[in-house]
Parts: C-alpha cells; sequence; structure tokens
C-alpha cells in the first residue's frame, strides 16, 4: 500500500499514520481525534487543512510541532524523528516548528509590554547577549509592520490585528523553518483579515518559510494554500493541488463543503443547485463503520457502511478516500 | 454599469405602505467610568413585511446593541436612548414597559450566535418553548404542546415527539439553534431579529439553519433582522444589506446593488477585501488604518482617515443622502465615484476560487 503522497519530493514534515487518542473528561471513553492521517509537506509551500469544528485540525497542528505526542503512527522532520532526539536536542529542534493559534489576548501576557513578550522565547533560548536579543525583537516587530513605539505599549492598547502581528513577530525570532497557524485569521475583522494574509505570503517569500494552514475558511484556504487537505472525523478524505481541490473535487464531503459556502455574489451569478447535507457531524467517540462520511453522504451504498474506503491517488497528486469517488455522478456540474 | 431595479425586495414604502418598522434617529449612549459614551447615532433604517434585512460592519459598529435596542434589552449602563423605533403604530423608545412586554416576544422575537446561553439548562426544550406561548396567549398546556410539536417539526428537527423533552445539553449545536428558532417563532412574530445566527456553526449545518430562516420568513411573511459579519450569508439570504460603520449607518441598498455597485467606498472596501475576489495568491486588498475609537471619533466622515477617496469637504458632517433606486449612502461624493464591487470589473467576472463550486 503506498504510504502517502510522493514521498519524492524534499519533504520538510511527512506525517505517517498519525493516531492521536484522548480520554473523555469522564474517563470513560476514547476520542480517536485522529485515525490514521498520511501526508508530507514540501519545503517553502503552504498546505492548508480545512474541516468542520472537532474534526482533528487542531490536533493534528499540535501533533506536527510536538505539542502532544502520538499516540501512534510517525511524524519526521527533514528526515529524522525529533522524539529520537537527546532532551537538549529536542529543545532546540522544536524552535524550529513553531504554532500560532487563534487567539492573540491568549497567547499575549496582559501585564507584560509587547517588547519583553516578543523577547521572552529568545531569552528563554539564551541567543546572543541581551542587546542582540532586544535588537532582533525590535526587527521582528518592525518586520510585521509594526511602529517602533508598539514595543512600549500593553496588548489592550493594541486592536486585534496588531495583537495578531505581535504573535506572528514572536514566532518570527526564533527564525522558524515551518509554521503552524491554526485559525489565525478567524478573529479578525473582514477589513483586516487581507493584512495579514499578504503579511504571511510576504514573509514566505523573504525567509523561505514553510506553513501548515489550518482554518474551516474555505476561500481563506484556497486563497493561500499550494495544497489543500480536507479533513472528516479524524481522517483525511481528500488531498491535491489547491486548483484541483476547489475546482474538481473528488470527494462528496469536499463537493457538499464547497457547495455550502456563502458566496458574496448577486443572485444572478449564484446559480447552481447546492448539495444540502442532512444532520451534522457524529461523534468522533463512536464514529460510524466504514465510511465516516457515510452517514450524511448523498451517494452511500450498502458497500460504505462495511467497509472504510482506501486511501488512493487518483489523479497524479490527487488523493481521495471515496469507495465511487470515480463514478461520473460525483463530478460537479 | 446602472444598478438593476430591485424586483422582489421592494419596500413598503415604494408599494405606498407604511413600514413595518421605521427608525429615525436612533442614538444610543453608555455610562462608563471614563463618562458617557455615544455608542451609535443617527441610525435610520426601515423594515418592511416580510422583508429580509442583513446589517453588517466590522466588530464593534453598533450591530448587536441596535438589535437589543428594539427590544429595550440595552445593557444595565445604558445612559439613554435617543430617537424613534415606530414599530406598527408603537414607539418602542417611549412606550411604557408594560407595552413593551406584549411585543417582546410575542411580535418581536430576538435569536443570538450562543443558543446555549439563551437556553434554560434546567428545563425541557418543550417547556422552554410552549412556556412562551402560554405566557403570550394565555394557550391551555395541551394545546401548546401540540403547537410545539408542530413548530419542532416546521423548524426540521427529526421526530420531534422524541426531542421534546430532551434538556439543551443533549442536543447538538444545530438541534440548538433549531430549537431557539422554534421558541423564538411560536407566537408568529412579525419581525425576528437574529445575531450572527450560525457563527458558531460549521458551514454545512449554517447553510441549513439559513435555508430555514429564509424559507419560514416567506412563507409566514416574518420580517427578519439578520446581525452578521459574512457578506456571504447576507448574499444569500437577505433581500437589503444595511452596512455599518463607526457606529453609524453608512449605506442601504437592496443586496444585489450593494454588492455589485457598492456607493460608500467603506462598502466597496470591504468586499474588495474577500479572498473570494481575488485571484488565488494574489495580494488581497485592504482598507489601511483601524476604525476611530468610540472615544476619540472624528469630525466630520467618519471613514475619511482610512478613504482613499477623501477630498477637501468629506470634514463636514455626513448625512445619509437618498441616492435614487431605494438606496441611501452617507458620503457626499457618491456620484462622481465608481467604486468596484463583488465583480472584478464591469466585466463581471466572479471571483476565481468559485467559478468551479457546484
Ligand atoms: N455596556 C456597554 N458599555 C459601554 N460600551 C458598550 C456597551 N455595550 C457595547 N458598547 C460599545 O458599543 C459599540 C457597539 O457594540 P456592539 O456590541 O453593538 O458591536 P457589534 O457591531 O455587534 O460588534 P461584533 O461584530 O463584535 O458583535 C462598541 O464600541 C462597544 O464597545
Ligand atoms: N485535550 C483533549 N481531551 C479530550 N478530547 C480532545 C482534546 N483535544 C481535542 N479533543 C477532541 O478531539 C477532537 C478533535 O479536536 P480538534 O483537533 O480540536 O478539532 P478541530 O481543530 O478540527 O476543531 C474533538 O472531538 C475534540 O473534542
Ligand atoms: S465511500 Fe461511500 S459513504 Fe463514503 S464518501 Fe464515498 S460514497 Fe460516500
Ligand atoms: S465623505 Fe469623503 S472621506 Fe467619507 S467616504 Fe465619502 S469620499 Fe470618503
Ligand atoms: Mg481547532
Ligand atoms: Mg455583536
Amino acid at each position: 500500500m503506498p504510504l502517502g503522497p510522493d514521498s519524492t519530493q524534499d519533504a520538510i514534515v511527512s506525517v505517517r499514520d498519525l493516531e492521536v487518542r484522548f480520554q473523555t473528561s469522564d474517563r470513560r471513553a476514547t476520542v480517536k481525534a485522529v485515525d490514521g492521517v498520511n501526508f508530507d509537506v514540501h519545503r517553502g509551500e503552504t498546505f492548508g487543512i480545512i474541516g468542520e469544528s472537532g474534526s482533528g485540525k487542531t490536533t493534528i497542528g499540535r501533533a506536527l510541532v510536538f505539542l502532544l505526542k502520538p499516540s501512534a503512527g510517525a511524524i519526521r522532520h527533514e528526515g529524522i524523528d525529533p522524539l529520537a532526539l537527546p532532551r537538549k536536542r529536542f529543545q532546540s529542534h522544536r524552535r524550529d516548528y513553531q504554532i500560532i493559534f487563534q487567539d492573540p489576548n491568549a497567547a499575549l501576557n496582559p501585564r507584560m509590554t509587547i517588547l519583553s513578550s516578543v523577547l521572552e522565547p529568545l531569552e528563554l533560548a539564551r541567543a546572543g547577549t541581551s542587546a542582540e536579543r532586544e535588537r532582533q525583537a525590535r526587527e521582528a516587530l518592525d518586520r510585521v509592520g509594526l511602529p517602533q513605539d508598539v514595543g512600549e505599549r500593553y496588548p489592550h492598547q493594541l486592536s486585534g490585528g496588531q495583537k495578531q502581528r505581535v504573535v506572528i513577530a514572536r514566532a518570527l525570532t526564533l527564525k522558524p523553518k515551518l509554521i503552524v497557524c491554526d485559525e489565525v485569521v478567524a478573529a479578525l475583522d473582514m477589513s483586516i483579515r487581507g493584512d495579514v494574509l499578504n503579511l504571511f505570503a510576504d514573509l514566505q517569500r523573504e525567509l523561505g518559510l514553510t506553513y501548515v494552514f489550518i482554518t474551516h475558511d474555505l476561500a481563506v484556504v484556497s486563497h493561500i494554500s499550494e495544497r489543500i487537505a480536507v479533513m472528516y472525523l479524524g481522517r483525511f478524505v481528500e488531498l491535491g493541488p489547491t486548483e484541483r481541490v476547489s475546482e474538481h473535487p473528488l470527494h462528496p464531503y469536499t463537493q457538499a463543503l464547497l457547495s455550502a459556502e456563502p458566496r458574496p455574489l448577486p443572485s444572478h451569478l449564484r446559480q447552481g443547485s447546492r448539495i444540502m447535507l442532512q444532520g451534522e457531524i457524529p461523534s468522533p467517540i463512536d464514529p460510524p463503520s466504514g465510511c465516516r462520511f457515510r452517514t450524511r453522504c448523498p451517494y452511500a451504498q450498502s458497500l460504505c457502511a462495511e467497509q472504510a474506503p482506501d486511501w488512493r491517488e487518483l489523479q497524479p497528486d490527487h488523493w481521495v478516500a471515496c469507495h465511487f469517488a470515480e463514478h461520473p455522478d460525483f463530478a460537479p456540474n | 454599469m446602472p444598478a438593476a431595479a430591485p424586483k422582489k425586495c421592494r419596500s413598503d414604502a415604494a408599494a405606498g405602505r407604511a413600514p413595518l418598522m421605521s427608525v429615525r434617529g436612533l442614538g444610543i449612549r453608555f455610562k462608563t467610568s471614563l463618562g458617557v459614551w455615544q455608542a451609535t447615532r443617527k441610525i435610520d433604517f426601515d423594515i418592511g413585511a416580510g422583508e429580509r434585512v442583513g446589517f453588517v460592519g466590522e466588530s464593534g459598529c453598533g450591530k448587536t446593541i441596535t438589535g437589543l435596542s428594539i427590544l429595550r434589552l440595552l445593557p444595565g449602563n445604558l445612559a439613554g436612548l435617543d430617537g424613534s423605533i415606530l414599530f406598527d403604530g408603537t414607539d418602542l423608545v417611549s412606550c411604557s414597559a408594560r407595552a413593551m412586554r406584549a411585543i417582546r416576544g410575542r411580535r418581536i422575537a430576538m435569536i443570538f450566535q450562543e443558543p446555549m446561553s439563551a437556553l434554560d439548562p434546567v428545563f425541557t426544550v418543550g417547556h422552554q418553548i410552549s412556556e412562551t406561548l402560554c405566557v403570550h396567549t394565555g394557550a391551555s398546556k395541551e394545546e401548546a404542546r401540540a403547537k410545539t410539536l408542530e413548530m419542532l417539526r416546521r423548524v426540521g428537527i427529526a421526530s420531534p415527539e422524541r426531542r421534546i423533552d430532551d434538556y439543551p445539553h443533549q442536543l447538538s449545536g444545530g438541534m440548538r439553534q433549531r430549537v431557539m428558532i422554534a421558541a423564538a417563532l411560536i407566537c408568529g412574530p412579525q419581525l425576528l431579529i437574529a445575531d450572527e445566527p450560525t457563527t458558531a456553526l460549521d458551514v454545512t449545518v449554517q447553510a441549513q439553519i439559513l435555508e430555514l430562516l429564509r424559507e419560514l420568513s416567506e412563507t409566514s411573511n416574518t420580517a427578519l433582522m439578520l446581525i452578521t459579519h459574512d457578506l456571504g450569508v447576507v448574499a444569500e439570504t437577505c433581500t437589503r444589506m444595511i452596512t455599518m460603520y463607526a457606529g453609524e449607518v453608512i449605506e442601504d441598498a437592496p443586496v444585489d446593488d450593494a454588492l455589485v455597485r457598492p456607493l460608500h467606498p467603506y462598502t466597496s472596501g470591504l468586499l474588495r477585501s474577500l479572498p473570494h475576489l481575488s485571484p488565488r495568491h494574489g495580494r488581497l486588498p485592504s482598507i489601511p488604518g483601524r476604525v476611530p475609537s468610540i472615544v476619540d471619533m472624528p469630525n466630520g466622515c467618519r471613514f475619511r482617515a482610512r478613504c482613499a477617496h477623501a477630498a477637501p469637504g468629506c470634514e463636514a458632517e455626513q448625512e445619509l443622502r437618498d441616492a435614487g433606486g431605494g438606496r441611501k449612502v452617507r458620503c457626499w461624493r457618491f456620484r462622481e465615484l465608481d467604486l468596484p464591487g463583488a465583480l472584478q470589473h464591469a466585466a463581471s467576472t466572479p471571483i476565481a476560487a468559485m467559478a468551479g463550486t457546484p
């Protein structure tokens, strides 16, 4: 069985058969938040992950930067297994792999000045002299487009967009190779979202960064990513180049997601029928047998309940998990 | 491109009737430790019977408090409510508390983003819905239960007989929102105010709820005031769009007209900043600067510091002007500006990212 998408390319991260399980709070059941996921992230690309809430996106993101340990499977960073490194090496290795979350307020200490917040990771890493560290921190604030005087201010004196820039600046000071961005623009107003997305693109070009961009916003993910993975109930159901996935989706769930997206277009341009899914995403504690999407899939057959579909490369670089993905009826009209 | 005359969304005024609700000069002031804040001012709009009006704008522009003011549910530190809200002949700003209670929940109902906070965890969903009915109409227990079952079925709850005695925590997010809608609509209100009703839901469930709201509004002629910051939601659900900025209404137009040819530079800027409208991987246009602070509002046009079209004259106070074709705009330059909307250009190519969606 093939392991995962194109292992030939220069992979900065490769994920094989990843599983992450949690105990529920009453300790009576196990949640398979991530249940057998395979993919590579190529150096310098933006890899988008999309899916409904609870599908396991954040859990994958946290596992990628070793904020949590996989229950099974392997995650390699540039071919090495970070968990096999000696403790000290592991700590310094982790600095190359950063994660940024949705809420900048949770990430910034309200009683610390912006400069101290940005300095914190450098100090923990004991990088250079204190003058050098301050120069690096100010440089990072400058790079994300914040005015000079911001360093002396406190979080409540900044807008949401400015705070998110500070969080990005802080992640940059350690000169990471890869940043996992988890819903980083979700809390921002639409008029400044564009600014922050442009900033990510600029930084990628200037610094050669790689991003894993997690979001439930289709428009955002398809704007910024080279490739998109679609997640449902702990598994990838589709993975491919953005153009293919968003214009010629192979999986019924991707098709439904795309068609459910409300489009800011006048009515005469919104023609076309909508695939209305029934019900909601089932609980990951007791997922459906076989294909996990079958309880909501308009095309489900009896085979779908009996057997989980294989993860297969139906078209070059375009992967899907559906028994009937080559069925002509599935093609969007 | 000339804006097409709105067809299905003709307002009551255009049809020669008084609108269901007419808001004039509405202003909301709050007492804070730093003095009195003018949160909104000079809010004017009409909502016709059965009309679906979307309220959009950035965080803090005053959408929620405008909705709350209609039901006089504003927070306790309210310093004053100015202007008038004429609802079917009654001024909701000045009417007695008793008159307000007779309207609230019965003729005007409201639903919120997080249904869990509005549902009482200790009562069954059936109890919460029928309670409203008994209080307002004096219906008997049996009648109320029968009507509740019927309403739960209408909002798309499968096997309502089994769900009616469930407690809110036993329901999924989408089902709770359906229950909220059922409770709001049980008395057959003339106006439903929905504040971000789908923001906490997934897109596939959001599509179900929006479809439900549209369908209910059409079949029972209920007017809908839909507050959201998702322009796509407004496009798909509403007939008219009202854009707010820094505590004021800055544009009011039939949805398709506002999307195709916005008249206010802020509405245009909002539309242009949507990733849907830019070529994939291209730069996203954004509006420079930020919304002025409530304690430091500039004189004249409040959008001036961020506006690419600001000119001498914009420092004068801006009124909401009649722009013809059922449209209003708070910008004196609207006739000379030709602003881009949700199409790439007059050639009307829609969004790259969406062209292929089914
Ligand atoms: N109780 C209050 N005391 C003082 N100011 C308030 C109070 N409630 C709201 N405001 C202010 O009134 C303005 C409008 O608030 P409102 O909640 O209506 O915004 P909104 O448009 O609904 O924003 P969002 O999109 O974030 O929900 C804001 O500046 C807010 O800070
Ligand atoms: N620490 C945890 N303990 C128990 N369950 C968790 C924990 N973190 C996540 N989960 C569960 O794992 C599933 C996936 O969650 P998450 O990765 O946060 O999804 P997403 O980011 O796609 O919304 C959910 O069912 C969630 O409730
Ligand atoms: S495997 Fe079956 S249930 Fe699953 S997506 Fe394909 S058709 Fe639908
Ligand atoms: S009044 Fe002037 S500053 Fe205000 S929106 Fe119009 S052109 Fe821009
Ligand atoms: Mg998440
Ligand atoms: Mg609000």
